[in-house]
């Protein structure tokens, strides 16, 4: 792990893999403001506040138990669907299965509210984000890129495959939840 | 109490002091892009610091509905209640069907009405900011909308706000990294040597810089990382993006550098086609 410069307000854990980077933020979240990255986290403070911090803190180990499981019910019916079965070497049924298959976890939460990144699935579901984003992608959509999964919030431009929708409400800032999926959260994809 | 939106000028936007620590959640921070100018307007009218005021580029016309006071900081443009000058930077009053008009700025870029009490927008997330990335809070102003205003107290006697004195280059202070070990040095020379040109492209969400594009010396892709109001984030086509108030949580580019968080301010003021340079403090 190193601690990377970041301004004057803020210093950047840099760790080896996601489950490093949630480890540090589980043992920071209570203390600090911070912010999980895919192999990051950012702590909010005075450069040498942060730094001492962190020396006088150890990472948790990420224990999955501890997390509340959120069942999201997709319509796999996305537009690329047969291209993510084509760049897998799986059929429809097959990337359905994958999909369903394993629980998935949010690593982190960005690009727009409550646009989580889910990580630990199937790993043959990696595949290439699409070449061109779409500048319109409709609320609820269910989408895969490189190691992650997620769920578009609201209808926003985006570049990842689309295999499915979701009528379930990701981002709701009346809420007093406002995202369904926060960092920690266990993910279980069911069929419609 | 209220004012009515005559001519809404192009993107002008209620904004007080942003929404904090929601990056967990995906919520930037945004909030007024020159806090300093936030502030200033607010303390003279009595205000609470933070109070919701306008943001605009000018062209802005609101009519009084109610007798207000008011008083406009930052960028500096002709500023007129029913066609008669009044002072930048000072608590004016506005009678009932006065118009204020703040004409299209002429030095920085964004000015700030603020209106004695603040003005009334209905919080999200705790917060009446106007995100232009996440679309939270209220919508830009269109003419004819209807903008209420809280009950304002006592209007302190104040000095005038003395008027941006800068025209010529601006010169940010920047921490080098987290990821400078990702360019050539010479990238990272000329990053604070060179001056770079402030696009037209910019926006709330990023300041964008042209010049000579910026050679990286690792290739790879960077997993997504948290970045601040302040993070110089270099695309795959070299160029700088400097982030303003509206910047995604995250991001899949190298940051090269942070501006110092109180030269963010004076990144609000600068128009398209002025020169920029950077100075390394750490």
């Amino acid at each position: 792990m190193n601690i990377l410069p970041c301004g004057d307000g803020a210093v950047l854990i840099d760790c080896a893999s996601l489950a490093e980077a949630q480890g540090w933020f589980a043992a920071l979240d209570d203390r600090a403001e911070v912010v999980l990255g895919a192999r990051t986290v950012l702590v909010r403070g005075e450069p040498d506040a942060c730094r001492a911090l962190i020396g006088r803190t150890r990472p948790e180990p990420v224990v999955a138990e501890k997390s509340r499981t959120i069942e999201v019910p997709v319509t796999y019916d996305g537009d690329d669907l047969a291209e993510v079965a084509d760049l897998t070497g799986l059929t429809v049924e097959e990337v359905v299965a994958a999909h369903t298959g394993t629980p998935w976890t949010v690593a982190f939460t960005g690009f727009a509210p409550g646009f989580s990144y889910l990580v630990g699935g199937d790993p043959r579901l990696h595949v290439p984000r699409r070449a061109s984003p779409r500048s319109r992608v409709p609320c609820g959509a269910v989408g895969l890129a490189g190691e992650f999964s997620g769920v578009y919030p609201r209808e926003s431009p985006g570049g990842w495959q689309l295999i499915g929708r979701t009528a379930l409400s990701m981002w709701d800032s009346s809420r007093d939840q406002p995202a369904l999926l926060v960092a920690g959260t266990s993910v279980r994809f069911v069929t419609a | 109490m209220t004012f009515v939106v005559e001519r809404p000028g192009p993107g002008s936007l209620v904004q007080d002091r942003g929404r904090s620590a929601m990056g967990h959640l995906g919520v930037s921070p945004s909030g007024a892009f020159d806090r300093v100018a936030l502030r200033q307007a607010n303390t003279l009218l009595g205000n609470h610091p933070g109070a919701p005021a306008v943001e605009t580029y000018g062209d802005l016309v609101l009519r009084a509905e109610a007798p207000h006071v008011i008083a406009v900081t930052g960028a500096i443009g002709p500023i007129t209640i029913d066609g008669r000058p009044v002072a930048y930077g000072r608590a004016v009053r506005i009678g009932t069907g006065q118009r204020l008009a703040i004409g299209p700025v002429t030095l920085g870029l964004r000015a700030y009405v603020g209106v004695g009490g603040g003005i009334a927008a209905p919080l999200e997330l705790g917060s009446a900011s106007v995100d232009t990335l996440s679309a939270l809070g209220p919508a830009p102003f269109r003419a004819g909308d209807v903008v209420p205003t809280a009950a304002g107290g006592p209007v302190p006697d104040l000095e005038d706000v003395l008027p941006l004195g800068r025209s010529g280059d601006l010169t940010l202070d920047v921490v080098l990294g987290p990821r400078d070990d990702w360019f050539t040095p010479a990238a990272v020379r000329r990053l604070l040597e060179d001056a770079w040109q402030v696009s037209p492209a910019s926006s709330r969400v990023g300041v964008r810089l042209d010049g000579a594009a910026l050679e990286r010396s690792v290739h790879g892709e960077l997993p997504s990382e948290p970045v601040v109001r302040g993070s110089v984030q270099v695309t795959a086509g070299g160029q700088p993006v400097i982030f303003g108030p509206d910047h995604p949580v995250t991001g899949g580019y190298p940051v090269i550098a942070v501006v110092v968080d109180a030269h963010t301010d004076l990144l609000a003021q600068a128009r398209p086609g002025r020169t920029l340079r950077f100075t390394r403090v750490a």
